[in-house]
């Protein structure tokens, strides 16, 4: 069951990427090592690589940071306030990356938010120039990976017992003692996966250096565009692939050490792994002086007498809307700059739907979202029919060798985009498949089943097997109880791991940069295109649009979700 | 040994409109085993809670020993509470998940470690100390709950549910251990279940709870021979319940007809002051009911009627019976199973009779019974 998936990640992520990266040891003749020696000559690579290490840590840093409250409160709520906090987080992790970050473009521009703001405030008399600069980069690259380590993180504290906190206080420890050294320690594993999955995208992002940083902010990906669109240089693109890969495997060997890969998937920590070590009672001290500081600080608020029964405190509620509005403004601001008439300038003036207007009469425009429309549908469904199985396979087959398969099945989250997307490019040349949808539609069903699978096995374990025993008992042959019982009851897990798989594909940028092109572009590259080359307005109204998409499809799987649950 | 009195008044706890405790009363003597008994969602959880400072109330008071505690969160209020899925750190080993508390009190590493000791030898479990809640059965993970709320010695120790996740043997063992540390310790407990076995053997006395107040507070016997209410009678324990007319006082007992033919028999008066014709209920106990052959004939209160059913439980035989006064519930008689089992048969005409000190009358008006009383 599991063999067309193996077939469609070995023919075309294991053979390109393989390709690629033998393209940095063989020009042709024979073997070589020019393309390392050129790598590490130049101090201009070595410096490159430097600046994506210094950009991803501090994104890494600022994300886990920044997502902990959120993903905290979150898993304290209860009832409507969950669901509102989730769909907040959800849109913004939904909403295009290329969406969010032109949004910054427009907010930091000289003629952007923050400049009328600052200039009306009269702190300052003459716009200052915040794009293109460290600051700029890092802040749409924090702001792009937020909602990642907000769900990352979700998936590990929502199964943190939460009697432990309540335990603690009856046992005699204040509120911030209890926090640090009974929630914080059980959380770990859960940061730790949010750190991870932020530093492996980040390091292999492009977009937010690209449209936000100078020269000085160039990261290795943008190298390896360079290499493969403008020098052809490919021994060079596989010789930086080979670098980025090897950085990216070290930093998950050394997570599989210390937390072990179960708790990505939110799986139970296995904190019992550390025995009594050293660095294990400093930690426990040092958690415990945090306990002791926070305690003190709590002491200077005066107590409510009657507060609400273990509910959050008022100030994080505060303070994580104030982040989730932060979070989500920036593509809000799109909606008022798509009516106004002065183009991108903030603020908006006059009303007009001229912008629209164009987008709608643009050949272009049209065709790349029917475009969009057709490989993300194609996606979809090939990501299912050769997912789904795999996950039942996963789930209840009998096999050895689970483990390896697993990581198998999720390596194309692991390797980064970039060098999946020049190795596809150089195949798919091979094959003449650039620029066709059947090309297109594998590439992203690479990339989007590894998704499908884990959805489906969340799905899937959830599910009463005994279900299935009981419809054979009463006559039904397998596929029958298949039919009748099985999928009707998964049914709701099925469409939100085909709607996955549909949004990764509508929103999948770094393959269609190579594999779609000229005419044949989808809408993120139609978008990238636009933003990169000329700025109009059209792109707000686009962005518009999009954000609209994307909230009609998180509002409908969450009905669709709610109604199965119900039953 | 550190104990306190438990006084609660008034206190009362809603959920927008749901009454989940309504005003309520209670006083926990010092050294007291007290059980909170009561069917699922009658409110016990939240008495507990509210006692434990893990839910503020919407009214009334609580204090420990003298002092008012209403307000005050959990770590200020030197209690102990077990919860029912232990709540044990899984990042901490056993011992430090004992010393824990010890910790908090700001009592030094040495003097913790050896206290934690102490309590790992109380509950028979000194081999643990370096392990992982993980690594222990379910029993031992119970022990390890209880010896962390000792080892500080609170005032108070409230239970939520402590067995409930343990199966049938295990549970009556650790019943003999928590009642044993209690016994040692002299501390006062506060413990949930919706076990009634459970809450008769352990308990110094039961508050029965329905519906979000207390239905009757006394000792086992109290609640099990005297019950204020039919849904007492019927909670504990099987029972026969038979409707009745009150005819007249005989000092402690009242004299009564039994369903529509009148069947002449006595009950304790149990503090009711009935007037003759009142309609009452008549309460009694399967195993105190004497069986004999209608034709036989037995003076006293009886009740004749055919047998429905006979089942040998093991060490009791019940034997269901259809009164041939169609006004009376079917009944059921309880006796010690003897090696002639068959002495009774289906459709025998038998006679049921009691003595006047083992039946009770229930006043009318009192709280119906959740359930109709158990009969095949
Ligand atoms: N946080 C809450 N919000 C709303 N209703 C609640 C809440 N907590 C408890 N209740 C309601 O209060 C009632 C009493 O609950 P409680 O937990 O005290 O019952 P219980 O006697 O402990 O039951 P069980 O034996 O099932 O544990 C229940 O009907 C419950 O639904
Ligand atoms: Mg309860």
């Amino acid at each position: 069951m599991g063999a067309p998936l193996v077939f469609l990640l070995l023919a075309f992520l294991v053979y390109p990427v393989g390709q690629l990266l033998t393209l940095s040891v063989y020009n042709g003749q024979g073997f070589t090592l020019a393309p390392y020696q050129q790598l590490f000559k130049s101090a201009l690579y070595v410096n490159v690589l430097w600046i994506t290490m210094k950009i991803s840590l501090a994104t890494t840093l600022f994300a886990v940071v920044g997502a902990y409250p959120i993903a905290y409160l979150i898993s304290v709520a209860k009832g409507p306030a969950k669901s509102r906090l989730i769909f907040w987080v959800l849109l913004a992790f939904w909403t295009s990356f290329l969406v969010r970050a032109f949004a910054w473009v427009v907010i930091l521009g000289r003629n952007g938010v923050v400049n009328h703001l600052l200039l009306s405030l009269g702190i300052i008399d003459r716009p200052a120039d915040l794009l293109y600069s460290f600051g700029a980069v890092l802040v749409g690259m924090v702001h792009a990976m937020l909602p990642l380590a907000v769900m990352t993180m979700l998936a590990v504290m929502e199964n943190i017992d939460r009697t432990l906190p309540r335990a603690a206080t009856t046992l005699g420890a204040r509120p911030g003692t209890a926090f640090w050294t009974v929630y914080f320690p059980l959380s770990v594993p859960g940061v730790a996966a949010a750190a991870i999955m932020v530093f492996v995208s980040a390091i292999g992002f492009f977009i937010v250096p690209a449209l936000l940083g100078g020269r000085r902010e160039t990261m290795i990906t943008q190298l390896i565009i360079d290499q493969v669109q403008q020098t052809l240089n490919w021994g060079l693109a596989g010789a930086i692939s080979v670098l980025l890969l090897a950085v990216v495997l070290a930093v998950f060997l050394i997570y599989d050490r210390v937390f072990g890969f179960a708790s990505l998937t939110g799986e139970s920590a296995a904190a019992a792994r550390n025995r009594d070590t050293a660095a294990r009672r400093l930690g426990a001290r040092v958690l415990a002086l945090f306990g002791a500081a926070s305690d003190a600080l709590l002491a200077l608020v005066p107590r409510r007498r009657r507060g609400g029964d273990g509910a959050a405190p008022r100030a994080l509620v505060v303070f994580v809307w104030t982040l989730l509005v932060l979070v989500s403004l920036p593509a809000f601001l799109m909606i008022p700059l798509s009516f106004g008439k002065g183009g991108l300038t903030w603020p908006p003036s006059g009303f007009t739907t001229q912008w629209y207007e164009q987008m709608l009469q643009s050949p272009i425009w049209m065709q790349a979202l029917w475009r969009s429309l057709v490989v993300a549908f194609g996606t979809g469904l090939l990501s299912m029919l050769i997912g789904v199985p795999t996950a039942f396979l996963m789930v209840r087959g009998q096999m050895r060798g689970k483990g390896a398969m697993l990581a198998f099945i999720l390596s194309p989250i692991v390797v980064p985009r970039m060098i999946i997307a020049v190795g596809m490019f150089y195949v798919f040349a091979q094959l003449g498949l650039v620029g066709t949808v059947i090309g297109l539609v594998i590439g992203h069903t690479v990339v989007a089943v590894p998704y499908v699978v884990m959805t489906m096995m969340a799905v899937l374990r959830n599910y009463d097997t005994r279900l299935d025993l009981a419809a054979q008992s009463l006559g039904a042959r397998p596929v029958a109880a298949l039919r009748h019982v099985t999928f009707p009851i998964l049914g709701a897990g099925m469409l939100s791991a085909f709607l996955f798989a549909f949004a990764t594909s509508f929103d999948e940028l770094t393959i269609s940069l190579f594999s779609s092109g000229g005419l044949s572009a989808t809408l993120p590259k139609q978008f990238w295109d636009e933003v990169t080359l000329q700025v109009s307005p059209v792109i707000a109204a686009v962005s518009t649009c999009l954000l609209i998409f994307i909230a009609a499809l998180i509002y409908a799987a969450d009905r669709l979700r709610r109604r199965s649950v119900a039953r | 040994m550190s104990s306190s009195s438990l006084t609660v008044q008034g206190l009362a706890k809603r959920y927008g409109d749901f009454v989940a405790l309504a005003p309520t009363d209670l006083i926990v003597p010092e050294g007291e085993f007290l059980t909170l008994l009561g069917p699922s969602g009658s409110g016990k959880t939240t008495l507990l809670s509210l006692l434990a400072g893990l839910v503020q109330p919407d009214e009334g008071s609580v204090r420990i020993g003298a002092q008012d505690v209403t307000y005050s969160p959990p770590y200020e209020r030197d209690i102990g509470v077990v919860f029912q899925n232990y709540a044990l750190f899984p990042h901490m080993t056993i011992e430090e998940n004992i010393a824990f508390p010890l910790k908090m009190r700001k009592v030094g590493a040495e003097e913790a470690r050896k206290r934690a000791r102490e309590a790992l030898e109380m509950v028979h479990l000194p081999h643990v100390a370096g392990r992982y809640p993980k690594e222990l059965s379910g029993g031992q993970q119970q022990r390890i709950a209880l010896a962390r709320c000792m080892v500080y010695r609170p005032s108070i120790i409230l239970m939520d549910e402590p067995l409930g996740a343990l199966d049938k043997k295990l549970r009556e063992h650790m019943q003999l251990e928590i009642k044993r540390l209690h016994r040692e310790t002299g501390t006062t407990v506060v413990y949930v279940t919706h076990d009634q076995e459970e809450a008769m053997t352990m308990s110094d006395r039961i508050c029965l709870m329905n519906a979000g107040r207390i239905e009757q507070l006394g000792t086992p016997a109290d609640l099990y021979f005297r019950p204020k209410s039919l849904f007492v009678a019927d909670f504990l324990g099987e029972s026969n319940i038979l409707p009745a007319d009150a005819r007249g006082r005989v000092g402690d007992e009242v004299e009564v007809h039994l369903g529509g033919q009148k069947v002449p028999g006595r009950a304790l008066a149990n503090g009711h002051d009935l007037p003759r014709g009142s309609s009452v209920h008549v309460m009694v106990r399967p195993q105190n009911i004497t069986v004999a052959r209608a034709q036989e004939g037995v003076e006293g209160s009886g009740v004749q009627g055919r047998v429905s059913d006979v089942m040998v439980t093991g060490s009791l035989t019940k034997i269901y019976m259809e009164p041939l006064d169609g006004a009376l519930p079917s009944l059921v008689a309880a006796f010690p199973t003897r090696n002639d089992g068959d002495a009774y048969r289906i459709d025998d005409v038998l006679s049921l009779s009691w003595s006047g000190r083992d039946a009770v009358v229930i006043a009318q008006g009192d709280t119906k019974p959740a359930a109709k009383p158990v009969a095949a």
